[in-house]
């Protein structure tokens, strides 16, 4: 099936979730954050579509003034198609319904966007940092971070614009 | 034999028993000893040097005498010994400090014990006990206690798992290696190793040497048998399971650094040689020579004695270097299922031998 | 989750590793010698190559991806290019993907020498491994031959690669496929076919199909469970549809199919294969000029692509967004180890310590992937 043909099965079942938008590519469609868990579990289990593997869950900062976004891009080993979702959350507060039950490498993918992005996934069971130390503070990969003074008492080092390294 | 001649030797001087018995144990064992020492230098030295060479590399290597490690690398084996002694001598805060310090000896003593009575020629043996093939097995399993000890005064989870596997693993292979050793008693009718050895004398058919592995194939697949568990109660690979622990995560010498650990090396390394002895003693014909009737005299038994326990040290270290390791309930398997039965039926075939062929 | 029983004992492995795989901690929870639950612990080689690629230009990427997978650089380097030039819609030309492909191939034999040589040395061989390397330092050398660096080669650059072959590479690769492939009987004889390396390896650790899927695990251990995908022929790139060469697949040889034995076995005949792609690029290799294709500027059109290629150890995937800069906006990489880590807890319930080694061993992770 062709990314128009999935965007328009997923129009029909799941009616006012998709956001049109020009800036997406052909292969791209994004969805509202509320039907999330339905429409992923409905994307696995339809013989038509059989999506059964999360090739890459992506964690994008779109700009100080924009949202957040998770991006998923799945593919179906059975009918070789593939789809990529886009959710947008609010800067404030971003969370989304978690698909590690549906998809169970969500579990990895989705502790890694938290650790990097500060998106709560919801209904994770264990959702805690995965790459940085438990008790680090700020979200790294947003636009916006400012890295901590020290941890621990070691010295964190600043990169400068124009020297380099401090 | 040197114990007893030294008695006797003492008798002509004067008449006192416990002083000249207390001197005769004191001086056959100082040899025994420095046996012993002599004997972890040039093995760890002849590992190295196998185990490089089967890995296509070539070992510890030197230009010559001074500070290098010596021509081919033989001065690096003392370079080793004198950096373990110089070591600091750590002993962990919270561990069991009176038995930490006694496990390196227990096992030492087990060792030590089990040399006394390895023939390594017609005279050279410390003691000739009537009971002496016995007497080393019995005396072999001293070393256990040793190393339960080692593992549970380390107060360390990962020690204790290593002991424990390395006490079954011993205690197990314990019932293979004495029930093959029973063989050349039955066949020879004595446990005294002297007159194990004096049995195989001879030849079979003119040419072939009378040895226990020659005579009948029961005997043949005993020895193997016995050399198998041989190696299985040294803790070498392929049942390295509680040694190797180590590239796990710790075994149970973990704590042990500096002199005490070279003791418990000692200890293996004299382990090998016992168990190798018995072996040679047992099947392969002791310290006589393969081609019956010639150079059996004199030094020639000593020569004799110490090629046949090399080869089969070098055996054991090809083991090593070749073969991965068992996991823990396969090497009981191959204990309890595999080897026991053999051993069982191979004695049971040795008697109906005997019956039929006298 | 964390919560312990009463006969329970908690066990740290790591996070120093006595074998290759790097800085890992493992907390296994354990019932006397039963695995029950394992925690992984990731991070230590975090370097967060993701922000860094946010404030450097796109040929300036390149050298940080080599870090993360450090044992198969060259593949590592090659699916960023595939990406960046599927984003900017370069073509390269055929001489470039002859030498792309004659890099990846003998990188992938690098990688899976040392990764199946561990593996031995994890089960207690300790000569296979030094076998192995020896024959792996050969191939290292050639790439010193080439382009310098042995290990991190920053080789292949965005519309070309950095130095072309040099006059006689293809004697010197000829050579050492026709020295190495007799080695390969060697190896089996010495580690694959040894009683005491398959009871230590088959039935232990047995990934079901659809779990693999669910878990995301691709490459060698996909394959190993039976599923017949490698991204080199489902979803082509560069020119490996010129190539003839097969996708071997788990068959269960001495245990249940997906078990470590067939995870081992996998990667011994991939290693067969790709001798058999090089003798073909090697034959059929046009000469041309390298650099030609490079461009001025790298300043690739507003959008995003996400594209994966078969790296040694399963997809390596790129998901770069673009905003008309020289620098990119987001890079993530997806990598193959990292998926294959996720599945070690699952896996390893009810084995015990020596075989959570074991399966550990087989997934053949490279630290610096997981972590990036």
């Amino acid at each position: 099936m062709t990314s128009a043909e999935i965007k328009a099965v997923i129009m029909d079942q799941f009616p006012g979730s998709v956001i049109e938008s020009e800036d997406l590519a052909e292969k791209q469609v994004e969805l509202k954050a509320d039907q999330w868990f339905n429409i992923a579990t409905f994307l696995k289990e339809d013989p038509n579509l059989a999506f059964d593997q999360l090739e890459c869950i992506t964690g994008i900062d779109l700009g100080e003034e924009a949202s957040l976004q998770t991006r998923y891009n799945l593919h179906s080993m059975e009918y070789r198609h593939k789809i990529e979702i886009l959710i947008s959350h609010d800067r404030k507060e971003p969370k989304v319904a978690s698909i590690e039950k549906i998809w169970r490498i969500g579990d990895w993918f989705e502790r890694e966007t938290y650790d990097m992005f500060g998106i709560v996934y919801e209904g994770h069971r264990d959702l805690r940092r995965i790459l940085c130390p438990d008790d680090w503070e700020g979200w790294p990969l947003r636009k916006d971070y400012e890295g901590q003074e020290s941890y621990h008492g070691i010295v964190v080092p600043k990169m400068k614009e124009e020297d380099g390294w401090e | 034999m040197t114990v007893d001649t030294l008695i006797n030797w003492f008798v002509t001087l004067g008449d006192f028993p416990v002083l000249s018995f207390l001197l005769a144990v004191v001086i056959s064992g100082i040899p025994l000893f420095l046996v012993m020492a002599l004997n972890a230098m040039i093995a760890v030295y002849v590992e190295r040097k196998v185990s490089a060479f089967m890995m296509d590399r070539v070992g510890p290597m030197g230009q010559g005498p001074g500070l290098h490690a010596g021509k081919w690398g033989v001065l690096q084996t003392a370079a080793d010994a004198i950096k373990l002694l110089v070591k600091e001598d750590t002993v962990p805060e919270t561990s069991d400090k009176f038995l930490f310090k006694m496990a390196p000896y227990i096992i030492f003593i087990g060792a030590f014990l089990g040399l006394a009575a390895v023939p390594f020629s017609s005279t050279l043996q410390v003691v000739d006990f009537n009971v002496g093939v016995f007497y080393i097995i019995a005396v072999g399993s001293i070393g256990i206690v040793g190393i339960v000890m080692a593992g549970w005064a380390s107060n360390n989870k990962w020690s204790l798992y290593g002991a424990m596997r390395s006490a079954a693993q011993i205690i197990s292979y314990e019932i293979p290696a004495g029930l093959s050793i029973i063989i050349p008693i039955m066949m020879a009718g004595t446990l005294n190793i002297q007159e194990l050895i004096a049995f195989q004398s001879g030849s079979v058919w003119g040419i072939l040497p009378n040895w226990i592995i020659f005579n009948n194939p029961f005997s043949f697949v005993a020895f193997f048998t016995f050399f198998i568990s041989a190696v299985a109660e040294t803790n070498r690979t392929p049942f390295d399971i509680p040694e190797a622990e180590s590239e796990l995560v710790a075994g149970w010498m973990t704590e042990y650094s500096g002199f005490r650990w070279a003791v418990f090396f000692l200890s293996e390394y004299a382990n090998m040689l016992v168990v190798s002895g018995l072996a040679v003693a047992g099947f392969l014909g002791g310290w006589q020579s393969p081609i019956p009737g010639l150079f059996n005299t004199g030094l020639w038994g000593l020569f004799w004695f110490m090629s046949k326990l090399g080869f089969l040290i070098f055996v054991m270290m090809w083991f090593r270097w070749t073969f991965p390791r068992l996991r823990v309930d396969q090497l009981m398997h191959v204990c309890w299922k595999v080897l026991i039965p053999i051993t069982m039926f191979n004695i049971f075939g040795v008697g109906i031998w005997k019956l039929i062929f006298g | 989750m964390g919560v312990v029983q009463g006969d329970q004992m908690i066990l740290n492995i790591g996070p120093q590793h006595p074998s290759t795989h790097g800085v890992l901690r493992l907390e296994v929870m354990t019932d006397g010698e039963i695995v029950s639950q394992i925690r992984p612990h990731l991070g230590y080689l975090h370097r967060c190559f993701e922000k860094h690629s946010e404030n450097v230009t796109y040929e300036q990427v390149i050298p940080f991806t080599d870090r993360c997978d450090y044992l198969a650089s060259m593949n590592s380097n090659f699916g960023y290019v595939v990406a960046m030039e599927e984003l900017m819609e370069i073509k390269v030309p055929e001489r470039v993907e002859y030498i792309r492909v004659i890099m990846g191939e003998l990188n992938r034999i690098g990688s899976h020498l040392l990764a199946l040589g561990v593996y031995g040395l994890d089960i207690g061989a300790f000569t296979p491994f030094l076998y192995m390397l020896r024959d792996r330092e050969r191939i290292l050398d050639m790439f010193e031959y080439t382009c310098g660096a042995r290990l991190l080669y920053n080789y292949m650059w965005i519309g070309g690669v950095s130095h072309d072959l040099p006059k006689d590479f293809e004697t010197i690769c000829t050579d050492f496929l026709d020295y190495f492939e007799p080695q390969i009987k060697e190896y089996n004889n010495l580690l694959s076919f040894n009683k005491i390396f398959v009871e230590r390896t088959a039935d232990v650790g047995v990934i079901p199909a659809d779990v693999a899927v669910s878990y995301g695990v691709t490459g060698p251990n996909l394959r190993a469970s039976g599923v017949k995908w490698d991204v080199r022929k489902d979803e082509p790139y560069s020119i490996y549809e010129k190539f003839d060469f097969d996708i071997p697949t788990g068959t269960g040889k001495f245990g249940t199919l997906g078990d470590c034995y067939d995870r081992y076995w996998v990667r011994m005949l991939e290693i067969k294969e790709s001798i058999k792609i090089l003798r073909q690029a090697l034959k059929e290799i046009p000469s041309g000029d390298v650099h030609q294709a490079l461009p001025k500027k790298i300043r690739p059109p507003k959008g995003s692509v996400y594209r994966r290629t078969e790296s040694p150890r399963g997809d390596l995937g790129y998901y770069i967004v673009s905003d008309g800069t020289p620098v990119p906006f987001r890079v993530k990489m997806r990598s193959p180890a990292f998926t294959a880590l996720s599945c070690l807890d699952e896996v390893s319930r009810g084995w015990m310590i020596s075989d959570v080694i074991a399966i550990l061993g087989s997934l053949d992770i490279v630290l610096g992937e997981i972590d990036r």
